[in-house]
């Protein structure tokens, strides 16, 4: 195992991938010369020259769909969004053409194409910087949605996404890419989409989280530990398709469940949770599935409100002595 | 150029700044109608033949079209190409069949056709059947085929032009020679990613020529009611890159100009060509056209591609009129026989609806 921040774990998997395969690409604002805004695509301009790794102008629609194009006629796009919050203005290209073209060329053309980057909050940058794109993107057939919470996971799934034949949406947080962990140094070292990680077994209740939201879990795991409590922890890691079996029989064995979701709350990835468990395990839960996520609210500025706005885990914590009934 | 500013001497005595003059000079090539000839572009009597049997093939193939969308044969929206036709056929001519690519908006049976993509196949998927070019997946505005180099077909106005710049990626990044074609309404031109799309093409020197085929109306609104400047094919000037104005309803003066193009772009060198044509139906079978006079169409139809061409062909002694009624039995019998077809073809089976959405086989929907 090796220890790398989460940006070099990402660079790492496009690195193997662009070594083993010709046909990929990487292209995104700022990720050449200037060696990305995150730097996380680091020295692969000197490694792999300008004719696979290329700068853009601020043009997300544009080279979104250039990306799409170059996937039907046979290349392997990684395309780089400097945040998801600056692909609302290519939203058009991810919809209408990623996920459904397959589908409308009754399966003749296919995208295997990958866009990434940061996602959800990332401090004092108020609203439009703040925005949580996984429940949107997984409302739509024929994009898979992968969000990651560790540098393991950051580029076993990647090295899957840029390998998978369909588009996939790959999303990371600019508060994580300074993040270190153990990194597999296995040959070829991939994840599977689709499946959840246990990341912590426990028969009291099962959280649910992705990406920041997982570490929330975590911690609120702990602090029920100190209370005498095992807490299952189960991070979904592919948003679409979702692990539903993991979760399902999870929860029919704790017979309790809170969500956290660092999005907003209406219509996001923890209603489809809570729905999915009420529809499978009703019998078997002892409470209301309860969940946590930001306010109903635009992100804000104001440290405070910002603190104030998203999942703390100490609002996991009480959630889970609410469903366990202790309080 | 200087932005210098320059003294000029006042009443008082004391200097005033003002500004310097820049002075630009701006070339375009035009490829007016009647100017080209079969012999000028080198074209045999065989070739002209061809030309004139494409074109009628898509005229014919959408009369039928109309037709069976009046008896609700075919559902959602039907956007006809016809008075277009030499845009379609003239272009592809200057592509390679089996190397080349093309990608278009809604009104797409004409460039179909053009590309050699069946009448049968066409049909069956206006009718929503399992042997349609889409497989009943796309209907009229989501034709497909990747053997004939078809990128589609697509509906939303503005929406493919950055694809066919990827197209042209591909084509220059895997160094195979190919060159993308991407055909544009004058609607589309005021969509950001016609702007986003060439000034990528212009910076990563891609082989694409991008063809506004300009039929005068976005929907209801003419040209000069959306753009500021109705001259579209300046809009190169913003992209560095060259642009032609072509008059499409000659099908050999868009030969050329997309012939002098395509070559271009097999440069490296993309480029942009407004087309001026006509359609000489509504935008859609909904719309009744309300927008232009009567006599504004009766005039446009007098310049009519195929009657054009037809002439041609008598005036120059290049086909006998007997030959020229063969054709047309011929054409006619082929779009009859793709009624027959799309008709005999079965509907989806409720199943393939989970078909093509993923290339993963056992993708988990929700049911």
């Amino acid at each position: 195992m090796a220890e790398l921040q989460i940006r070099e774990a990402i660079r790492a998997a496009m690195v193997e991938e662009m070594d083993r395969d010709e046909n990929i690409f990487l292209m995104g604002e700022e990720v050449a010369e200037y060696n990305g805004a995150y730097k996380v695509s680091e020295g692969m301009r000197d490694r792999f020259g300008d004719r696979r790794v290329l700068d853009t102008p601020i043009s997300e629609n544009g080279f979104a769909g250039l990306g799409l194009g170059a996937a039907m006629n046979g290349l392997r796009p990684i395309i780089e969004f400097m945040t998801w919050n600056f692909a609302f203005v290519a939203i058009d290209q991810i919809i209408n053409n990623a996920a459904k073209i397959r589908y409308m060329s009754g399966g003749q053309f296919s995208f295997p194409i990958v866009f990434r980057g940061p996602n959800g909050a990332a401090g004092q940058l108020a609203a439009t910087h703040n925005t949580s794109v996984e429940a949107l993107y997984s409302c739509f057939p024929g994009l898979k949605v992968i969000s990651v919470s560790n540098p393991d996971d950051a580029k076993g799934l990647l090295k899957s996404a840029i390998r998978d034949d369909d588009p996939v949406v790959f999303l990371e947080s600019e508060f994580m890419y300074g993040m270190r962990g153990e990194v597999s140094e296995a040959e070829d070292y991939t994840i599977p989409i689709g499946e959840a990680r246990i990341a912590r077994e426990g028969d009291a209740v099962t959280i649910i989280g992705h990406n920041k939201s997982y570490w929330r879990a975590l911690e609120a795991a702990e602090m029920l530990e100190a209370d005498g409590y095992a807490a299952e922890v189960i991070d979904p890691r592919t948003i679409r398709p979702f692990d539903w079996d993991t979760v399902i029989a999870s929860v029919k064995k704790t017979n309790r469940c809170v969500v956290v979701d660092e999005s907003n709350p209406f219509a996001s990835v923890s209603s489809e949770i809570a729905f999915q468990i009420q529809a499978q395990a009703f019998d078997y839960l002892d409470a209301p599935v309860h969940r946590i996520t930001a306010r109903d609210t635009p992100a804000p500025y104001a440290k405070n409100l910002m603190e104030y706005y998203l999942p703390s885990t100490e609002d996991v914590y009480r959630a889970c002595r609410a469903v366990m009934y202790l309080d | 150029m200087s932005l210098k500013a320059k003294e000029v001497a006042t009443q008082n005595g004391q200097p005033e700044a003002s500004y310097d003059v820049i002075e630009t000079k701006l070339t375009f090539r035009q490829y007016p109608g009647d100017r080209f000839s079969h012999e000028s572009l080198g074209l045999s009597v065989e070739d002209v033949a061809d030309i004139y049997r494409n074109m009628l093939l898509q005229r014919r193939f959408e009369e039928r079209s109309a037709q069976m969308y009046g008896r609700q044969k075919i559902g959602g929206f039907l956007h006809l190409y016809i008075g277009q036709e030499a845009i379609s056929t003239g272009s592809v001519y200057a592509l390679k069949s089996g190397l080349d690519s093309a990608i278009t908006a809604y009104r797409d049976h004409g460039l179909a056709l053009a590309l050699g993509m069946t009448s049968n196949e066409c049909m069956a998927e206006l009718f929503g059947r399992v042997d349609g070019c889409s497989k009943g997946k796309g209907g009229s505005m989501h034709f497909f085929s990747k053997e004939k180099g078809m990128f589609g077909g697509h509906g939303i106005v503005g929406a493919h032009i950055p694809v066919a710049t990827g197209i042209a990626f591909a084509h220059m990044y895997k160094n195979d020679g190919g060159v993308c074609i991407c055909y544009l309404g004058d609607g589309a031109v005021w969509q950001g990613s016609f702007h986003e799309a060439l000034n990528l093409a212009s910076l990563y020197k891609l082989p694409i020529v991008y063809v506004i085929e300009n039929n005068q109306y976005a929907m209801g609104t003419a040209v000069d009611r959306a753009s500021a400047e109705t001259d579209l094919f300046k809009q190169c000037v913003s992209y560095a890159m060259p642009g032609s104005l072509v008059d499409g309803m000659d099908v050999f003066s868009v030969c050329q100009a997309m012939r002098d193009h395509v070559d271009m772009a097999r440069e490296g060198q993309p480029s942009l060509v407004e087309i001026r044509t006509y359609r000489y139906r509504g935008h859609s079978m909904s719309d009744p056209g309300k927008y232009r006079t009567k006599e504004e169409l009766e005039a446009k139809k007098n310049e009519d591609p195929i009657l054009r061409l037809k002439s041609y062909l008598i005036q120059e002694n290049l086909i006998s009129n007997e030959d020229l009624d063969v054709l047309d039995m011929e054409v006619k019998a082929e779009v009859a026989a793709s009624v027959t077809f799309a008709d005999e073809s079965p509907f989806p089976p409720p199943e393939a609806i989970y078909d093509h959405v993923y290339t993963q086989e056992d993708y988990p929907f929700l049911t």
